[in-house]
Parts: structure tokens; C-alpha cells; sequence
């Protein structure tokens, strides 16, 4: 089983290659020049592989949350990629990637999500599979959905963004915490493979992102209900 | 084996609100095209909201690249190269039919090539039977330009003038929103005019004598916001205003395209971009034409606005006399001078 993961929802930009459990993988701090460097990257990963797309089983995205214009650009490689090649696509969210690549069994994953607010999950992993315990979504550092039990490890950009709010939300339930963690194509790989080979791989069309901010302007006519004049 | 000359081109449009995608072969010309536009969706918000608007290209990109290709019978291993727009226009909405291009061709081995929008707009009309021939003036009347350009070659524009400020296409959405049209507000103002009496308010016809082929707009919705709070909005004052409006900004492209002809001696003019679908201006400029000798050439109407033919087009004229882009990283050009295409 062979497939390609991407990952372009934060500063960074990564590529991974998974070959029967086998990972390369590159990662790269690229500010905003994802669309310059990821084809590159990727070429070069299959290439020093001696991989060719038509060999893959399957192509990965980190599909957010994160940069909306970051996700998307995996998203439109992908479909691309999958398009061409007639390979099945896979998003992995960019919350359990951060739980993924953590080492640790209780993760509370948490993005910068600006204006204030962050990405955030918890996930706890039993019998070597994750299980969702507060499903993804957007809110304000200090409102943070609880979780239950110590032992909890805070995991992404979030920690670092808002470290007080978080640590004060979670006294004496966080042992540990990691706010440079970044998603990495390398975890997302490794959630994608199982999720090929059971068959789950869905149709290039249907790769999509997952904004979770989805209030993104007023239409006109809750802009006059707030009082603005049109 | 590669041709030495790609043959069958996919065009994937996305700069703005619409998806656009088309198949252009060189010998048998387009064979099929394929259009999702957005308006619906930002006619709630009163404008194009970017982000909704990369949202939607996302969705719509691969079933309308699938549907364009079961239109003329063609498989993904049939095309020969992709071409895509590169700018200007909203960068996140370029990134998406950019990025899956890019991809879709590293995945196929073919090479690609990014377009400039204003390129696509202005070869639009050599899409159409009868076509003009090289050299002619080009009247660009967009949302965002007004520009007369003379064309002498693919990749040979010279600028002869532009608007200072607001865009014809902003002056039509600009003014239709002040009598309380939706968006956008061009067709719409364009038809309430119909019922309008155009001489009931007489106003300016802003740098119509300037000497140059210059243009300025944004005095004219000053003008028509004046007139709004002027009188009582009746059904017939609108309809009067709206006439009004469209017969200044009319007479202002006419005349200056006009010019234009006369300036460059050249008699073939063509007209492109979405104000290029408004039929008083249609209906001036032929009767113009008329009187000069000139011939006035429009794409078909579902070229007038953002398409994908347009940019599988340009690709493939711009492929028989250049090599594609070297490789498959991307960059677009949200904001990109057609001057410097060359
Ligand atoms: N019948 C009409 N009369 C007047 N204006 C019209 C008519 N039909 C369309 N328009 C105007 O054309 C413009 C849209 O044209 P087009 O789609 O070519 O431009 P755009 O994509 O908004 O801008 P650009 O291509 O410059 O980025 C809008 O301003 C619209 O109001």
C-alpha cells in the first residue's frame, strides 16, 4: 500500500510518503509559498522514492481546520493529483494529525484560529485507535469544551497563542503541553493508510476542506437587521 | 510522443465569481464549454465576497472539468496541455483553479500554462465566426477595467487609454445600487432603463472631450446619488435615472472608442467584457460603425463575461508561438499589468 499525504494548512509545508508503513517525508517552513514549493517537494519525494503517481493506492490532505487558503491549495493538489492519476482521496483533519503525531494516548488539540478564537478537539487513543472525545470545533481559548480525568497532553499552536487561558481551562487536568506542534503530512499519512486500505478512499470531486469557521461575512440583509444602511 | 504544438487544450477559469471551464482544440476549434457562476449566491451579501467565492470554485472545479470533457467525447489522456488563469483577480479564487491545473497536468505529463484574465477577455472575440482580423482595437468593458487596447498579435497590446478611477462595469453596479437594483446591478439597471426617459435628466458625460482616450466614471455616481435625493423615487423617476445613467456612460465608450479608430486609423473594433452584452451600447456602436466605414465585432454573449473558453483559447493561441511554463510549481498574479505580457 502506497500513498502521498499533503499538508499546507499552517506556515509549514510538508509532503510524506507511506509505503507498507515505511515513511519519507519532508517539511519545509514556507510562510506563504505553499503554491511555489509544493509541487516541487512532492515531485522531489517520489521522485527519490523512485515512485511514480500511478503506483500510489491513494492520495492524502490535511483538509484544515487551519489557513483557509493553505487548506485549499492541498485540496486543489489533490483533486489534481487524484483526477489525473484516478486515485481515491482521503482528508484527514489537521486536530487529530496534531493527536497523531503527539506521542501521547489524551490529546487536547488546539490551532490558532485568529480573531481570538482556536481549533480545538480532544482525542483519546484506545487499543491503538483514535477516539473522539470532544469533537472539533471553534471557540474562545477560555471557553474551551471540558474534558474529564488528568494526564492530558495540549498539543498545536493554540497552546502557544493563548498558553494562560488554556492552562487555567485545564488546571491540573494538563501534564503537558506542546504549543510548536505543527499537522505534518507524516501523521496524516499514517491515519490515511488504514482508512485506503479499508476502502474508505472517496472520488477526487469529493476532496474537500474543513473550514469549521463557516460564518465568513453578513449577507446585506443582516448587515440592515444590525443597523448598517445597505 | 508529445506534438510539437499541443492540440486539444483545457482552459479552467476562476479569477472572480465564476468557474469556467473549456476544451479548445487547435484544428476543430472549441469543442465544448462549461460555466458555474456564483452570482445567485453573492447577490445576498450585495457583492462578491472572496472567501464564499474560493469556496464554491473548490466544489464545482472537477465536475464541471469531467462534464466539459463527456460534452465532446474526451478522455483526460486525450488533452495535450491545460491552461489556467493566473491573474489578476481575487487570489485565493485563483489559487484554486491554478493549484488544481498544476497538479492535473504534473499528473497527466502534459505541460501547462498560466493566462492573464484581461488576455482571454480581449482574443474573446477571434472565438467568433465571422472573426476580426489582426490588427484591431479591443473596448474592454469589465467589472474591474475600461480599456481600449490596439492589438496587433497575441502578446501585442498596446494600452491607448483607461479609465482614471471607477470601471464602466462598477459605474453600471455602482449606480444600480443607489435605485436599489440587486447585484449585479449592469443587466438590471440596463433594464429598467428600457422604461426610462433618458433626456428627463441630463448627466455628464465625463472626459468625453478630454483629447485623450481616457476615462472617468466615478463622477457619475455623484451625479446619480444627487439625483436619487433630489426628487421622490418613483417606479418612472428610477426608470428615468437608470436611462439616464446608461445613456451617459454609453456615449462615453462610444466616443471614445471612436477616437480610438480614428487615432490608430485601423477599422475593425471589438468589444469584450461583461458591459460588452448591454444593448443600447451594441446598438450605438453599430450605428456608428455605420457611419464610418468600421466593422464592430462581440464575442458571443456567454463570452462576454468570465468563461473558460476564453483562457482554453488564449492558451492555445499562446502555445503555438511559446514553450509552456517550466514545470508544475505555481504562482498566481493577483494583480498583473497586461502591458507586461508580452
Ligand atoms: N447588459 C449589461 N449592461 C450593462 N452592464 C452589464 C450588462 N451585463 C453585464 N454588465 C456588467 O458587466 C460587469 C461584469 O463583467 P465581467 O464579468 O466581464 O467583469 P468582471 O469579471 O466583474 O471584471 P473583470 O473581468 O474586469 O475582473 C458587471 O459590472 C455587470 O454589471
Amino acid at each position: 500500500m502506497r500513498l502521498l499525504a499533503l499538508e499546507t494548512s499552517t506556515e509549514y509545508c510538508s509532503v510524506a510518503l507511506w509505503q507498507d508503513g515505511a515513511l519519507t517525508s519532508r517539511c519545509e517552513l514556507v510562510g506563504q509559498k505553499h503554491s511555489e514549493l509544493l509541487m516541487p517537494m512532492l515531485d522531489s519525494v517520489l521522485r527519490e522514492a523512485g515512485v511514480k503517481l500511478g503506483e500510489l493506492d491513494g492520495i492524502a490532505f490535511g483538509s484544515g481546520p487551519g489557513s483557509f487558503t493553505g487548506v485549499r491549495i492541498a485540496c486543489g493538489v489533490t483533486q489534481g493529483l487524484a483526477l489525473g492519476a484516478g486515485l481515491p482521496v482521503v482528508g484527514i483533519c489537521t486536530l487529530l494529525a496534531l493527536a497523531e503525531a503527539a506521542g501521547q494516548d489524551k490529546v487536547i488539540a488546539a490551532l490558532d484560529a485568529r480573531m481570538g478564537e482556536i481549533y480545538h478537539a480532544a482525542y483519546a487513543k484506545r487499543d491503538d485507535a483514535w477516539l473522539t472525545v470532544v469533537e472539533p470545533n471553534l471557540c474562545k481559548a477560555e471557553d474551551a469544551p471540558m474534558v474529564t480525568g488528568e494526564g492530558w497532553h495540549g498539543s498545536g499552536s493554540g497552546f502557544a497563542a493563548h498558553e494562560n487561558a488554556l492552562a487555567v481551562r485545564y488546571a491540573g487536568q494538563l501534564a503537558s503541553s506542546d504549543g510548536t506542534a505543527i499537522p505534518q503530512a507524516a501523521a496524516i499519512a499514517r491515519l490515511a493508510a488504514p482508512l485506503l486500505v479499508a476502502g474508505a478512499g472517496m472520488d477526487a470531486a469529493l476532496a474537500a476542506p474543513f473550514y469549521l469557521r463557516d460564518k465568513v461575512a453578513l449577507t446585506t440583509a443582516e448587515r440592515l437587521a444590525r443597523g448598517a444602511t445597505a | 510522443m508529445k506534438k510539437l504544438i499541443p492540440q486539444l487544450v483545457l482552459g479552467i477559469e476562476s479569477s472572480c465569481d465564476e468557474t469556467g471551464i473549456a476544451l479548445y482544440h487547435q484544428q476543430d476549434g472549441l469543442l465544448a464549454h462549461a460555466l458555474y457562476t456564483q452570482a445567485a449566491m453573492h447577490s445576498e451579501y450585495g457583492g462578491v465576497v472572496p472567501e464564499l467565492a474560493s469556496r464554491d470554485h473548490v466544489r464545482r472545479a472537477l465536475p464541471l472539468i469531467r462534464q466539459t470533457l463527456d460534452q465532446a467525447d474526451r478522455q483526460l489522456a486525450d488533452l495535450d496541455a491545460i491552461a489556467y488563469t493566473r491573474g489578476p483577480g481575487l487570489a485565493g479564487a485563483l489559487l484554486v483553479g491554478t493549484s488544481v491545473a498544476c497538479a492535473l497536468g504534473y499528473a497527466l505529463d502534459i505541460p501547462v500554462l498560466g493566462i492573464h484574465h484581461l488576455e482571454g477577455h480581449l482574443l474573446s472575440p477571434l472565438l467568433a465566426d465571422p472573426a476580426p482580423a489582426l490588427p484591431f482595437v479591443a473596448l474592454l468593458v469589465s467589472g474591474g477595467h475600461t480599456q481600449l487596447m490596439r492589438v496587433d498579435g497575441v502578446g501585442q497590446y498596446t494600452l491607448l487609454g483607461e479609465t482614471l478611477d471607477d470601471a464602466a462595469g462598477e459605474a453600471f453596479d455602482k449606480s444600480a445600487k443607489l435605485l436599489g437594483l440587486g447585484y449585479p446591478g449592469g443587466p438590471e439597471l440596463a433594464k429598467l432603463a428600457e422604461h426610462g426617459d433618458a433626456a428627463r435628466f441630463k448627466l455628464p458625460r465625463p472626459m468625453l472631450h478630454s483629447g485623450d482616450l481616457d476615462f472617468s466614471f466615478s463622477g457619475l455616481k455623484t451625479a446619480v446619488l444627487t439625483l436619487t435625493k433630489q426628487h421622490e423615487m418613483t417606479d418612472s423617476t428610477r426608470a428615468d435615472i437608470a436611462a439616464a445613467a446608461q445613456a451617459a456612460i454609453v456615449d462615453v465608450l462610444v466616443g471614445k472608442a471612436q477616437a480610438a479608430l480614428k487615432q490608430t486609423g485601423l477599422k475593425q473594433l471589438v468589444i469584450a467584457g461583461g458591459v460588452g452584452a448591454n444593448r443600447l451600447l451594441r446598438s450605438q456602436l453599430d450605428a456608428a460603425a455605420v457611419r464610418k466605414g468600421v466593422r464592430v465585432f462581440y464575442p458571443a454573449l456567454e463570452f462576454c463575461t468570465d468563461n473558460g473558453a476564453m483562457i482554453a483559447f488564449a492558451g492555445a493561441m499562446r502555445l503555438r508561438q511559446q514553450a509552456p511554463q517550466d514545470g508544475y510549481a505555481f504562482a498566481i498574479k493577483p494583480r498583473w499589468d497586461l502591458q507586461q505580457i508580452g
